[in-house]
């Protein structure tokens, strides 16, 4: 009996064991497979997608036909770019607010005196803010209402655009002279769109100008 | 109860995977190295770089690279400059040309930069593309390849408009990614070039930066 059994046993065993092993065969390891399309798939997400540039829109002034076209700006504040102090290696920033006066001009106005800022947040940032504060307490109130639901978006958007381009909104201007370097320029717009300024400009320096700037930073 | 089976079906996964391999496979571009490595300023801009564009790189020497990343607006360009300039470039280093990026060397040495071969190209000293007045090349190359580009995208839309489908028309953008501690002089130099050709607007190349509140 015993041995019978142990035969039947072991026959069904055996048999089992053949069909599972069949079975098992059909179907294949996949894991390596896996791993390479895994490999591959962080492969390509990492290198993909950090391709794509940012950029800063800008609009420069189109060049006034004649010289009767050049607007009279109200509530401008003028920026000065520079390099100073030794080698030339720092940032230097200057600004004076409304028009341009020479030492000795024909209005007989006091000469224009610069006054020293710097790019960080308690200098240019904090001047912008000051000066543009009716536009930016202006496009607060707006967005307040845009939250409240009581304006639409497109609405909101124009409101905007309309306030930054008010004719009482302070008006930028950027001039550089010939050692100032391109990350100033940036550094200054990019505070100018972070303050909500709308109007602002590169321009050109004038030699007045530059007369004055050098004297200052001889001092 | 029935016996669990220990290995589970990892075919969905793998179709998945697959997918997506085949989907970056598809969307990643090549990148070409560039002639010069630039160092963009940061700022809190969020927009991103248009398609269609030509894009000049100032490196932090002043030098000007020109780049229009539509191959076939490139080949196109290549052939009017050589027109202007009295210099024939075959078919073979038109193709080439076109699966090129920036360049920086004065037409005349175009020819020998195309003709080499990667490696080799990277090693020469690039120039940049002259742009004084007396002798300015890269007013030119602006210039035909801003024709070029409105030609193939009128070609484009005469080929819907024929098929009855709708273009979607995107102007050309100019792009100027120039290292941080360039000159502004040379900048300016770039956009005097655009604005004489009556360019206003540009796009300012530059890294984002968090905004700081």
């Amino acid at each position: 009996m015993a041995e019978v059994n142990t035969g039947d046993g072991g026959g069904g065993h055996g048999k089992h064991d053949k069909k599972r092993a069949k079975k098992a065969s059909t179907r294949i390891d996949m894991t390596p497979m896996v791993d390479l399309a895994f490999l591959l798939l962080t492969f390509f997400v990492l290198t993909s997608t950090f391709n794509k540039a940012k950029t800063m829109e800008i609009n420069f002034p189109a060049k006034p036909k004649s010289e009767k076209e050049r607007m009279k700006i109200n509530n401008a504040l003028t920026f000065i770019l520079t390099r100073e102090g030794k080698d030339e290696k720092e940032d230097g920033i200057y600004y004076y607010y409304g028009e341009f006066y020479g030492p000795n001009n024909k209005d007989g106005k006091p000469a224009t005196a610069y006054t020293k800022t710097d790019f960080s947040k308690e200098g240019l940032h904090k001047l912008l803010l000051d000066r543009n504060k009716p536009t930016i307490d202006a496009l607060d109130a707006l967005e307040e209402k845009y939250k409240k639901k009581e304006i639409a978006d497109t609405t909101y958007k124009r409101l905007a655009l309309k306030e930054k381009g008010k004719k009482e909104a302070l008006t930028v201007l950027i001039k550089a002279d010939d050692k100032a370097v391109y990350k100033n320029i940036i550094d200054a717009i990019d505070e100018l769109n972070i303050c909500n300024v709308g109007k602002y400009a590169i321009v050109d320096m004038g030699q007045g100008e530059l007369d004055i700037l050098n004297a200052v930073k001889k001092k | 109860m029935p016996k669990s089976n220990p290995s589970l079906d990892m075919t969905p996964m793998v179709d998945l995977a697959f997918l997506l391999v085949t989907f970056f496979m598809l969307t990643a571009s090549v990148r070409v190295s560039e002639p010069v490595i630039v160092d963009t300023p940061s700022s809190t801009s969020e927009k991103l770089l248009p398609d269609n564009c030509i894009l000049i790189t100032v490196d932090n020497k002043g030098r000007a690279f020109y780049n229009i990343n539509n191959g076939e607006v490139r080949m196109k360009t290549l052939e009017r400059m050589g027109q202007q300039y009295k210099i024939d470039f075959t078919d073979k280093e038109k193709k080439r040309f076109a699966g090129m990026t920036s360049f920086g060397v004065p037409i005349a040495q175009l020819k020998q930069y195309i003709d080499m071969e990667d490696p080799q190209r990277l090693k020469v000293k690039s120039s940049g593309v002259p742009l004084d007045s007396l002798h300015n090349e890269l007013g030119d190359w602006v210039q035909f390849g801003r024709i070029e580009a409105a030609r193939q995208a009128k070609a484009q839309k005469d080929k819907a408009d024929k098929a009855g489908r709708t273009f979607k028309y995107e102007p050309m953008r100019f792009a100027i990614k120039a290292d941080g501690q360039a000159n502004y002089i040379a900048v300016k130099q770039i956009i005097k070039v655009f604005t004489d050709k009556d360019i206003y607007r540009f796009n300012l190349i530059t890294n984002l930066e968090q905004q700081q509140k």
